[in-house]
């Protein structure tokens, strides 16, 4: 016998305490509000036509500029946004380590590539990620008996480990004299996708492929587990779920996705695979991402990492066209950094759901201002 | 044997500097349940504005006086601007909230006063004296020396005055310290400025040390497996916690080091941090959370 | 409605239980015996180590002696994720929903011990996952039908009254299609039409479905209706158990708590 069966429970049975009563009312109504707020599916028009914009509009129209200073590193931080999202926004492990994971993603690809003789170029990304996701859960296992905040130790660890030993052993830059290795030429099925062109269209399909892939993940049972143990892990386990398999999973998942973005990152942006454009500062970087972005939110990764793309070089050019000559580099620099911080500051006081919510709340508020036309 | 204890009692000195850095931290997290992550740059910021002032012609004292007043007004407005809006948010919050923070600190501080290297002029002789065969540096002992003698301070300071009394019971419930009418805010202030205070006293010590530079605000994250060890709320806690980072760390480096190509001590304090908390996930005076269900 | 020492064999015993905290001793030698399909109500004053007992039940606190009996499997110590794995399942004192989730998906993560879609199901979203989702929902929907809930299931639980979302919780328990249920005071803070529902839940979940129930209220006169069997718990000691009438008139048990409230 199911619930189902049980529909003897009519109205009648109880005294008269229905759900719409006055006074839960409001804070029911909120919370539907709230709850509609957060969900409005877009309808298929949308999707398909973003496609088309990023896969032939932008292409005919963009210059090499565009490729390769803006839009690769957009979509390349935007993915390794993601990968966090899904450790810290999603599964609430705080990590520092997120360059750690994409250094070993590139170094690790690059490994492969040259040492696996005719291994295809995605392969060698999927396998970068895999040995990343290793990685991972090397350093997530102490998750399990160190809680919140403490593991932010853990993953200093790891940052600072992977960084010393990709710099120690020569191996891993193939005895390269000078530690930076630079990128093989991009060739898949045949076809050289070396040119910004090309480079742009390679990571824009590994990258959409991995977001398609993770945000099944989080609308699915494991995204539920995920936030469940980040919200009260005591409950999540009574209730069955299997923490330590979940927080590794999680640390997996994560890894594996920060490794592949940092394999794009050297092979698609840099042209170059070296340690040092992987530390603490680059893990902050990715942190900032999706503090501004949104925790916990897909949407959230990309629009994080737009800001930390364009900001700078908004600043850049209001300096260069009205403080030209006044404000030199190095300020510049420093002055980004005060507005970065600021920014946090003010997001996390307002917002802190970050730039997603804002979205959807502003979504929210035109579509109550045109019901009320 | 005599290099050995030379490197051991170099690595303990170094690990009271750390220590004086931790110290800021626990003052802050002991009243306010916050970790602040930005008391490396705030470290930083004290020592830019005191060196900046001293190349401008300010003697040593008057100096102190201006570098700690601007700290004062610098915690209050950081108690008022972004330490009262988020009262209410989880730790983590707090936690990214001095993150951002941290950045504001170092891009005004280097804004301010450039970026170049400054060097730091204690008026004590560098010149290592000889104690039992073993050469000891005449400034790592100064520090130790005011390291003991802030941590008794500040130990008088919260055991032994009303100030102190208000300010843990703060740390321990905020909403019980309100119902007995603890004003909050005063108490957050005097907090950050006390920190501030600290803040100071390791700038110039650290700065004479390795001189005034943006790396400084990077000790912070040395401080981190001090706390660990020690425990988050523990003063007395962050001088042992300090003494065994900084004694290990050296003590790896020389001899564990030559053997993997050396640079171990980037990694080692947190590896042996991250072991302590597998065994102790409170740290070794912390106090155990129970969690009630 | 009578015996707690009814003839359906013991769901769940307890063997001279003793847990202790830091030399703080909060149950004693507990004893006792809850029946398959019985609603077995634990009262006491405060303190008495009535929420311990429960802990020690689905193992998030493990005792320093004695041994809890489950469905025929004797272990002294369990974690709480193999207590769930054999169908025990419990609702908190203060409420352990996923505040930022909503109803529904709360309601959903009750049921993730019946889920098989692996990793990669999910992540490609292949028919088998899908297939599983859409039954999985359907069920869930059950519950909440079955909980007067269905019009809040996309509401967040975080905004929800406290009378819902004790009921949310129960929901998330049973939907977990349990054979035992923990309830740790489920009717605590709610109006007396709200409690009215919330016991006729209950009752129907006992009734209709055969859930054995282990529950700690504070209502008298509610335990009195609802209960087939009562145990009585004081500074962590057993005092009374047996029918709700029997307690109702032991001296020792009115001594130690119940005073004027039974006059009636």
């Amino acid at each position: 016998m199911s619930l189902a069966d049980v529909d003897g429970l009519t109205t009648t049975d109880l005294p008269g305490n229905e759900v719409s009563a006055p006074r839960t009312h409001a804070s029911v109504a909120a919370a539907s509000a709230a709850a509609a707020q957060r969900w409005s599916p877009p309808a298929l028009i949308v999707p398909l036509a973003g496609l088309l914009l990023a896969f032939a509009v932008v292409p005919a129209i963009g210059n090499d500029y565009w490729f390769s200073a803006i839009l690769i590193p957009f979509l390349v931080l935007s993915l390794a946004g993601l990968g966090l999202n899904i450790l810290t926004g999603y599964a609430g492990q705080l990590s520092l380590a997120s360059s750690a994971f994409m250094a070993v993603g590139a170094f690790a690809s690059y490994n492969f590539l040259l040492r696996v003789p005719h291994l295809p170029l995605l392969v060698a990304f999927a396998l970068g990620g895999a040995t990343a996701a290793v990685v991972g859960i090397v350093f997530g296992l102490p998750s399990l008996r160190i809680k919140g905040f403490y593991l932010i130790v853990s993953t200093l660890a790891a940052q600072f480990f992977v960084e010393w030993a990709l710099t120690k052993f020569a191996w891993f830059s193939n005895n390269n004299a000078s530690g930076v290795i630079s990128a093989p030429p991009l060739l898949v099925l045949g076809h050289d996708f070396s040119d910004p062109r090309g480079r742009y269209w390679l990571t824009l399909t590994v990258v959409l492929v991995i977001v398609l892939g993770a945000r099944n993940l989080v609308r699915c049972e494991l995204g539920r587990s995920w936030m469940a143990v980040r919200d009260m892990d005591t409950a999540a386990a009574v209730i069955g779920i299997p923490i330590l398999k979940t927080k590794l999973l999680a640390f997996a998942t994560s890894s594996f996705i920060c490794g592949v973005a940092g394999a794009l990152w050297a092979f698609g942006y840099l042209g170059t695979v070296e340690p040092h454009g992987f530390d603490l500062g680059r893990s902050f970087q990715v942190l900032f991402i999706i503090i501004i972005g949104g925790l916990g939110s897909v949407v959230g990764s990309f629009l994080g990492a737009a800001f930390i793309v364009l900001l700078p070089i908004l600043m850049d050019n209001i300096a260069h066209r009205f403080f030209a000559g006044v404000i030199d580099p190095g300020h510049l620099e420093n002055l980004q950094k005060v507005i970065f911080g600021a920014l946090i500051i003010f997001f996390l006081i307002r917002e802190p759901e970050g730039l997603a919510r804002l979205i959807s709340g502003l979504r929210g508020r035109v579509g109550r201002w045109r019901a009320a036309r | 044997m005599q290099f050995f204890l030379e490197v051991l009692v170099g690595g303990l000195l170094a690990g009271v500097m750390y220590s004086m850095v931790a110290i800021g931290f626990v003052l802050i997290y002991k009243a306010s349940g916050v970790f602040n992550f930005a008391q490396g740059s705030m470290v930083l910021f004290a020592a830019l504005t005191f060196v900046s002032i001293v190349e401008r012609g300010v003697g040593f004292w008057p100096a102190v006086g201006i570098t700690l007043a601007v700290m004062l007004a610098l915690a209050l407005l950081i108690e008022r601007v972004v330490l009262r809006p988020l009262v209410n948010r989880p730790p983590i919050a707090l936690f990214m909230a001095t993150l951002g923070l941290s950045f504001v600190l170092e891009g005004l501080a280097q804004t301010l006063w450039g970026s170049q290297v400054h060097g730091l002029e204690l008026g004590i002789a560098d010149t290592p004296f000889e104690v039992g065969g073993v050469m000891l540096s005449q400034l790592d002992l100064f520090a130790a020396a005011t390291a003991g003698t802030l941590v008794v301070v500040l130990g008088l300071l919260f055991h032994r005055t009303r100030l102190g009394l208000a300010l843990r019971g703060v740390a321990d419930d905020p909403l019980a310290a309100l119902s007995v009418g603890i004003d909050l805010r005063r108490v957050w202030a005097v907090v950050w400025a006390v920190a501030g205070v600290v803040a100071l006293v390791a700038g110039l010590l650290w700065g004479a040390r390795v001189g005034v530079q943006f790396s400084l605000s990077l000790i912070v994250l040395k401080a981190l497996p001090v706390l660990i060890i020690g425990g988050f709320s523990s003063i007395a806690g962050t001088i042992v916690g300090g003494l065994l980072i900084g004694a290990s760390e050296k003590l790896a480096e020389v001899y564990i080091g030559p053997r993997v190509g050396g640079g171990i001590e980037n990694w080692f304090p947190y590896v042996l941090a991250l072991l302590f908390l597998l065994v102790r996930p409170t740290g070794l005076f912390g106090e155990p959370r129970v969690e009630r269900v | 409605m009578d015996g707690g020492h009814s003839h359906s064999p013991s769901l769940l015993g307890l063997r001279q239980v003793s847990l202790s905290f830091r030399g703080i001793k909060a149950l004693h030698d507990i004893s006792l015996d809850v029946a398959a399909g019985e609603i077995c109500a634990i009262i006491g004053p405060n303190g008495a180590g009535k929420s311990s007992l429960l802990n020690v039940i689905n193992g998030v606190y493990h005792p320093q002696s004695g041994e809890v009996t489950f469905d025929g499997e004797r272990r002294q110590q369990m974690q709480p994720h193999h207590a769930a794995l054999r169908g025990i399942a419990r609702t908190f004192q203060n409420i352990a929903l996923f505040r930022k989730m909503t109803v529904l998906e709360n309601v959903l993560t009750g049921r993730n011990l019946q889920r098989r879609a692996g990793f990669v199901a999910q992540a490609l979203q292949l028919p088998s996952a899908r297939a599983e989702e859409r039954r999985e929902r359907a069920r869930a929907g059950e519950v909440l039908e079955f909980l007067h809930l269905n019009s809040l299931r996309d509401a967040v639980v975080g905004q929800l009254p406290y009378g819902l979302q004790k009921r949310v919780e129960l929901g998330r328990a049973l939907a977990a299609e349990p054979k035992l249920l923990l309830l740790d005071e489920p009717m605590a803070g709610m109006t007396f039409g709200e409690k009215e529902e919330m016991a006729s839940f209950i009752r129907h979940a006992n009734q209709r479905l055969g859930i054995t129930i282990v529950l700690i209220e504070h209502d008298m006169g509610m335990v009195m209706s609802l209960a087939d069997h009562v145990v009585v718990l004081d500074y962590g000691r057993k005092i009374g158990d047996g029918a709700p009438a029997e307690i109702r008139n032991s001296a020792e048990v009115i001594d130690a708590y119940l005073g004027v409230s039974l006059a009636s």
